[in-house]
């Protein structure tokens, strides 16, 4: 099986790749919110949904990262851009892009990154300062395990801590399946 | 360089919570609202999975997915309520589509 | 210097686990050259196998037998005007080859050559490869879009939605073989594709044809959606030349369109690879536990350059049978030339094969197990590549509601029961 990480080439590589996909993540963010045509939004939410991705990935968590490519870049991207080409936003690119209250929106986002940052600085003896180096057992199985239950030795099956929220979500996939249907239809 | 602590990554959820947010409150078009909306939860996922990492178990990444499916329903259904709306009203801007009832 | 390089052969582990950034790149650099050339060659292939098929002889003049041909044609292509639409969004249809091809090399990543051959082996490498892939497209949505006119729109429309509608049943055909991994004694399995082929050499036969026929209606499936991801025929509604005047690649001319053809025939390849991994046994040469003798491992370590040596037999037999016109000189000497090449090339893989079974000689010792990998991995990939080839001469194009109709109505319940009836399967067989 996999041994553990090589931690010695971890820290060279580790802040470098950290700042870069953060850089990524924001300057992106950017991008989406102050595009005027949609198509650029969307292409700049993609490279931040990618980014993000990168960023679970370095927090030891590969199956996220593998389900927010395939779930959030692959498949909602592809209906928001699908979405875009339907609704035909060139006409409204032409048009004026902010509302009337941006001042207000603006200055209440900037007290609220305040309040964030604040909190930050407050609560940062709470965090521990340095990550503990973990070992790359089998990230997904254990997930696995908790979606899905485990069989034991002796022929029982014990179910896991998120097996109902699991059956929960797929009816709520089911239920949104349903509703996006009948909502786009021109005669129900 | 100093080492990446969870701190790092909190920042950068809360620039990111901090941008969709200005977003969904300045924006006029209801598609980049929608985007921005999507930014948030993005945000929040990260928060959740740097604060996973930190107490070393599986419960924050395991929300995460969770997060992750509830918004590919919520995009779904959101665009459909979108298409709904253009096909009567042929317009895409918040602050257009105002009346309850007409 | 000859310390490393040993170092890197003879090692274990890839050079992901080992962490060294510097083989890493060496490996893509050597997989992307690969790529490339195997994209030539396979243009090459197609336009002579479709002739053949078609009782015709395709492109015989550029090379001896067309062999310059994708030279020609790349060349051609780099020097053609680059014309965008006027109204076109510059940098979206700039942007849009590129993320194609980014999908469809990424792929590259995780696909295992050999039991260490691969640039990174991750924990999630199935996973990894599902999502890339269906970044390809997105690809396709913005070319369409970018070109700003209406059969680009449509084409890329309609493939987008044929693409996206057989990852599904690709998926859940992918899942019903990982499935097949956890049936070992522990009952853990795994999505790592090195892993994955391991598994097979362990339970000691290829997911082919492992509770038949389940896994091989599992195969079929994923046959068949790989080639409708690809927008290969019989589903190339939306590329097709007589349909939508060659649909989300209307607009693009020159070297950007030879960049959607990489990006097409590196998918091809990359699904090919995904195939071979997960039901035919990856880089295992044929019965490596029943023919388990060190003479059976001689004789299969034979192939790598009787393969080469039938190729140049081959082309020697060309030579021979080229008309003794004055106007054919260059064209025999050419031919003359590649045979030789590949004469060398076989004698060069036999000298590894006969020497190498030495343990004194190191390098070329490592250098004899890696070939043999590649070699079986490569020849069974080139037979997908031939099928696919096979598939665009036999089979009319289905219209695309019928397409659709297949992908929604006719694979997924068959890949859903494929998948039931292969978990209860393993659950029931000891």
């Amino acid at each position: 099986m996999n041994p553990t990480i090589n931690m010695a080439a971890a820290p060279v590589a580790t802040p470098v790749f950290f700042y870069g996909l953060a850089a990524a993540a924001i300057i992106s963010g950017l991008l989406v919110i102050t595009r005027r045509n949609a198509v650029h939004s969307a292409l700049a939410l993609i490279v931040t949904l990618l980014s993000v991705a990168g960023l679970y990935l370095m927090l030891y968590a590969p199956f996220v990262a593998g389900v927010q490519i395939i779930v959030y870049a692959g498949g909602i991207m592809v209906l928001f851009l699908f979405v875009i080409m339907l609704v035909n936003i060139e006409r409204a690119s032409k048009e004026r892009q902010f509302n009337r209250m941006w001042p207000v929106g603006l200055a209440a986002s900037c007290a609220l990154l305040a309040l964030f940052l604040g909190a930050f600085a407050k609560g940062k003896a709470l965090l521990p300062d340095r990550m503990i180096p973990i070992a790359e057992g089998s990230n997904t199985q254990e997930i696995a395990t908790q979606l899905y239950g485990e069989v034991l030795g002796n022929g029982q099956y014990r179910l896991g801590q998120y097996t109902f929220a699991f059956e929960i979500a797929s009816l709520l996939l089911l239920v949104a399946i349903l509703g996006a249907v009948i909502m786009t239809k021109k005669k129900i | 360089m100093v080492p990446i602590t969870t701190l790092h990554y909190l920042v950068v959820a809360a620039a990111l919570f901090v941008l969709g947010t200005i977003g969904v409150l300045t924006r006029r078009n209801v598609v980049i609202v929608l985007m921005s909306i999507e930014l948030i939860l993005n945000a929040v996922n990260l928060n959740l999975v740097a604060f996973s990492r930190m107490w070393g178990n599986l419960h924050g990444q395991i929300f995460a997915i969770f997060i992750v499916v509830d918004a590919a329903a919520e995009a779904a259904v959101g665009l459909g309520i979108l298409i709904a709306f253009f096909r009567n009203r042929e317009t895409t801007n918040v602050d257009e589509i105002d009346l309850l009832k007409w | 210097m000859l310390n490393t390089m040993m170092s890197y052969l003879g090692s274990t582990v890839t050079p992901g686990e080992a962490g060294n950034q510097f083989w890493a790149l060496i490996y893509v650099l050597i997989i992307f050259a690969g790529v490339s050339v195997a994209v030539m060659a396979m243009n090459w292939l197609e336009r002579k196998a479709l002739a053949h098929f078609q009782i015709r002889l395709g492109p015989m003049r550029v090379g001896p037998h067309g062999l310059l041909q994708p030279f020609a044609d790349a060349l051609k292509l780099m020097l053609k005007e680059d014309i965008i639409p006027s109204e076109a969004d510059k940098m979206v249809f700039w942007v849009a080859p590129l993320i194609g091809l980014l999908a469809a090399f990424t792929v590259y990543t995780v696909i295992p050559f050999g039991p260490s051959q691969a640039v990174s082996d991750m924990n999630i490498g199935i996973l990894f490869m599902l999502g890339v892939s269906s970044l390809g497209v997105l690809g396709i949505v913005t070319a369409g879009w970018a070109s700003n006119s209406h059969y680009p729109l449509i084409g890329a429309l309609r493939s987008s939605a044929q693409m996206v509608s057989y990852e599904v049943a690709m998926g859940l055909a992918v899942v019903s073989a990982i499935m097949m991994t956890s049936m070992n004694s522990t009952g853990t399995g795994t999505l790592s594709m090195i892993q994955i082929v391991q598994a097979q050499q362990h339970q000691g036969i290829w997911f082919l044809f492992k509770f038949f026929p389940l896994g091989f209606i599992a195969f079929v499936i994923f046959a068949i959606a790989m080639v409708a991801e690809t927008n290969r025929a019989p589903f190339d509604m939306a590329e097709a030349e007589s349909e939508l005047t060659a649909g989300f690649h209307t607009e693009y001319s020159g070297l950007r369109w030879s960049l959607f053809m990489l990006a097409e025939y590196a998918a091809m390849i990359a699904v090919s690879s995904i195939a071979v991994t997960l039901w035919l046994g990856g880089w295992m040469r044929p019965f490596p536990n029943f023919l388990n003798a060190p003479a059976w491992g001689f004789f299969f370590s034979l192939f790598p350059g009787l393969t080469f040596a039938g190729l140049a037999a081959i082309a020697f037999i060309g030579t021979a049978r080229m008309p003794s016109d004055s106007f054919f000189k260059i064209q025999r000497a050419g031919l003359a030339i590649f045979a030789l090449l590949l004469a060398f090339l076989a004698l060069v893989l036999f000298v590894v094969a006969i020497v190498g079974r030495n343990p004194d000689h190191r390098l070329l010792a490592s250098f004899r197990e890696g070939i043999d990998y590649v070699f079986w991995f490569v020849l069974k990939v080139a037979v997908f590549m031939y099928m696919f080839i096979w598939y665009r001469a036999t089979w009319p194009r289905y219209r695309f509601d019928q397409l659709m109709r297949v992908g929604w109505k006719v694979l997924l319940p068959i890949s859903l029961g494929v998948l039931i009836l292969t978990a209860i399967v393993g659950v029931l067989v000891p």
